[in-house]
Formats: C-alpha cells, structure tokens, sequence
C-alpha cells in the first residue's frame, strides 16, 4: 500500500516534469516552424539575386538564359504569399530567432506597401535580366533599394 | 577681507579662462571671398555629406527626403537630439543664412547667433571638408522646398544642456585632422576625404569615450548602437573580409556577399552612396581596405 503511494508520487513527478520541459520547449520553439518558412523565402530571393549579382558584379560572365531563368525564380519566389508564416507576436520582442520587429505588425504599418514596391523593382528585373548585361545592371539597383525598404523599418539590427 | 578680494580675483581670471576656452569660434568672412557654388555639383555634396538622412522627416521616401524639415530623434547616453529644420525656410530653416554661415555650422559646429551646436551634428567630421563642396553645398540647400515646421528642442538634460561647456568638449575633441595621415595614392586619399569627411562614417562606425568623443585610436572598428542591442559593424580589414568590390557594389545596391541586404539606418547610407559616382564608391572601398587591421 505504501510502496504503491510512493510509486504513485514518483510517477506524478515525472509526468509533471515531463509535461513542464514540453511547455518549456514549445514556448522557446514558438512560431519556429513559421520564422524557418519565412526565412526559407528569403534565402530563395538571396540564392537567385546571387547568380544576378555575380553577374552585374563581373564575377560570373553574363549568361542571358541563366539570368532570365534566376529573375523569373525571384518573381516566383516573390509570389509566394503566405500570410500564416507572419503570425502576430512571431517578433523579435516576443520570440527567438528572429529579427523581425513588432512594427511589421503595427495599426499604421506600411509593409503592405513596401512588398507591392519590391513586386514591382522584381517585375522590372525579370523584364530585363535576359535582354543584356546593361539592363541588369540597371535594374538590379532597385531591387537591392527595395529589400533595404523593409529591412530598414522592420529587421532589427545584428 | 584681503583673502575675499584674491577669492573674487581668482574667480574671476577663472571665468575668463573658461569664457575664453569655451568661446564658440567661427572663420573669418575674409576666408570666402570669390567663392561661388555650384547647385548641381552641390547635389553630389548633399548625397556624400548624408544631409537627408538625418534632416527628413521621419519616415520621408522619395522626393519627400528633399524637404528638409527635420524631427528625426537621435538617442545618446545624454539625452535625445533631434535634427532640425534645414530647408530654406527664413523664419525656421536655414533660408536666412549666408555661406559663410553655413561654413561655420558644418565645420565649427557655431551657429549665426555664436552658440555652440552639439556633435550629435557631426561638425567634428565636417571640419575637413572643402570650402568649395561648402559653397556647392548651399548653393544647393538653397533650392530645396521649404518647410515651416519648428525645430524640435533637444530632450538634454543638465548639465548637457548648457551649451557653453561644449566648449569644452571641442577642446577636447576638435582640430585633429585626418586619421589617416598618409594615403598611399590619390584613390584612398578620395576615399579619405569621403569616409572620413563627408560621409562622417566615424560617427556611427567608431566607439566613443565616456563624454561621447570618437576614440581615434579605435577608428572604424565598430561600437553600440545607442538605444538598441545591435552594434555598429567593425570596418577595419581584420574584420571586414570583403573585397574592395564587395564593399563598393554593396555601397551602391545594399547587397551583402552574401545577398543580405542593408538594413536600419545603412539603409539609408545607401540611398546617398548610389547616387554617388562609381569612382567615388570604389574609392571608399580602397580606403577601407588601407586601414590598419584592428
């Protein structure tokens, strides 16, 4: 009778403490899965603009078919839409692992109007990126002005 | 009686020590004399000096950044600074102003009445610039749209806010000169003029000694940000593995190596460092590369 009290007890514990470290590692993991699909879509962007870098750089020849292939990435990239991935209180002051700012998330945020910005610098791109190496040079200035536009307001720094 | 009157004595030449050390300075009308601007040169002034990014309004884009109606707050260990009205405005901006006026600003850090400005204006960098980019300069301010909102009083407390002692503070920390004494070619001496004068990067860019003056010995090697938990990169070539074009394509698109991008207030340094012309960007990037490692 006794030893099954304390069994009982022991039992009782463990589940407790199991059940804390779960809560414990769910707070801490918060929105993980929606900051990592989020951040997955930039990479996306930092992948394709690379190849066009390279090549408005002079570090990689101009290759016209190449570069209409990584611009029509990053508008495809661009398209994504996934509201969910931008739940409110994924920010920087509320979660780990992200620096996204709570001002993304304020009555009087623009972000709506910084995206559509960075659509139309990215249609602009895919337009030129396969004409020649002079039309990506010039449009590709806008696009990196475009990611600073939300990066300035909304990203905090490192 | 005697002892009192040597007190008052002393007290006195003590004043004058002080009055003296503290007193604002300014140049001589003399110094400008033939001097004319040009508006158009002036633009590129105004896009290396970064004159926009602090006198906007904040949350300006676009053409809104040419009204330079200032209320940006700048947050310090000694209070918070706002950047004022510099539009043309004659009764709130700088519409009564002369060059002269505006070469003391910039490069003494004195205002027309002789008071003393605080460095959150970075006339500590300014003070190498170039009359004649000055003179382009306002000749180019002076086209710009009027304004007619207020300057915003700093929120300094004592014993900040009395100007005067900042007399002090220049004497501790103006009239240096260059940091890099010696340019090994024309480039880095034209990335020199940029960094260091113009595009004051020192300002964010170096850690500052606990009265808020630039540790020199420590240029461009990075420091807190005030009011947040990020820091201002380290530039130095120890640091900064870039190469030269790196730092020159991310000074004209905001993109890292890495295709990051710019972001906080750098992103805002970009929008100035694009306009500029390629030469001038690849000359900043050669002098980055010319400093010392830290």
């Amino acid at each position: 009778m006794f030893a099954k009290t304390k069994t009982a007890i022991a039992a009782a514990t463990l589940c407790a403490v199991g059940g804390l470290a779960l809560a414990g590692s769910h707070a801490q993991g918060e929105f993980a899965r929606e900051i990592k699909a989020r951040q997955a879509q930039m990479t996306l962007y930092a992948f394709n603009l690379g190849i066009l870098g390279a090549m408005a750089k002079g570090e990689a020849e101009y290759d016209a078919e190449a570069a209409a292939q990584a611009a029509n990435n990053l508008a495809a990239a661009k398209s994504i839409w996934m509201p969910t991935a931008w739940p409110a209180g994924s920010d920087n002051a509320s979660v780990e692992g992200t620096r996204a700012l709570p001002a993304i998330w304020a009555a009087d945020s623009d972000i709506g109007a910084k995206s559509q910005a960075m659509g139309e610098a990215v249609a602009a791109l895919q337009a030129a990126a396969g004409t020649d190496l002079e039309a990506l040079r010039g449009a590709i200035g806008p696009v990196g002005a475009s990611c600073g536009g939300c990066h300035k307001p909304f990203r905090a720094e490192e | 009686m005697k002892l009192l009157r040597i007190g008052a004595v002393l007290a006195l030449a003590g004043l004058a020590v002080f009055w003296l050390l503290t007193r604002p300075e300014r140049l001589a009308q003399g110094g400008l004399e033939g001097v004319a601007g040009d508006a158009q040169r002036g633009a590129l002034v105004f896009a290396a000096a970064g004159c926009a990014s602090c006198h906007a309004a904040p949350g300006a884009e676009g053409e809104t950044k040419l009204v330079l109606a200032g209320g940006e707050g700048f947050a310090s260990p000694f209070g918070t600074f706002y950047a004022p009205n510099i539009s043309p405005s004659p009764e709130h901006g700088i519409g009564g102003w002369s060059l002269l006026d505006l070469v003391n600003a910039m490069m003494h850090g004195t205002s027309p009445e002789g008071q003393h400005y605080y460095p959150a204006f970075p006339f500590v960098s300014y003070a190498n610039a170039e009359l004649g980019d000055i003179a382009d300069l306002y000749a180019y301010l002076i086209t710009l749209p009027v304004s007619d909102t207020p300057s915003r009083a700093h929120d300094v407390g004592f014993p900040f806010n009395i100007r005067r002692g900042l007399g002090m503070w220049k004497q501790l920390n103006t009239g240096k000169g260059w940091v890099m004494t010696d340019p090994a070619d024309d480039q880095i001496a034209r990335g020199r003029y940029l960094v260091e004068a113009l595009g004051h990067c020192g300002e964010c860019h170096t850690p500052r000694d606990a009265l808020g003056g630039l540790q020199r010995d420590k240029w461009l090697s990075g420091g807190p940000i005030p009011g947040s938990k990020g820091r201002f990169p380290d530039l130095t070539p120890g640091t900064l593995k870039w190469s030269a074009e790196d730092i020159a394509y991310y000074l004209e698109t905001g993109f890292t190596p890495d295709y990051d991008s710019a972001g906080g207030a750098m992103a805002d340094v970009i929008q100035n460092t694009a306009q500029l012309p390629p030469e001038d960007r690849a000359a900043i990037a050669a002098y980055l590369k010319a400093l010392p490692a830290n």
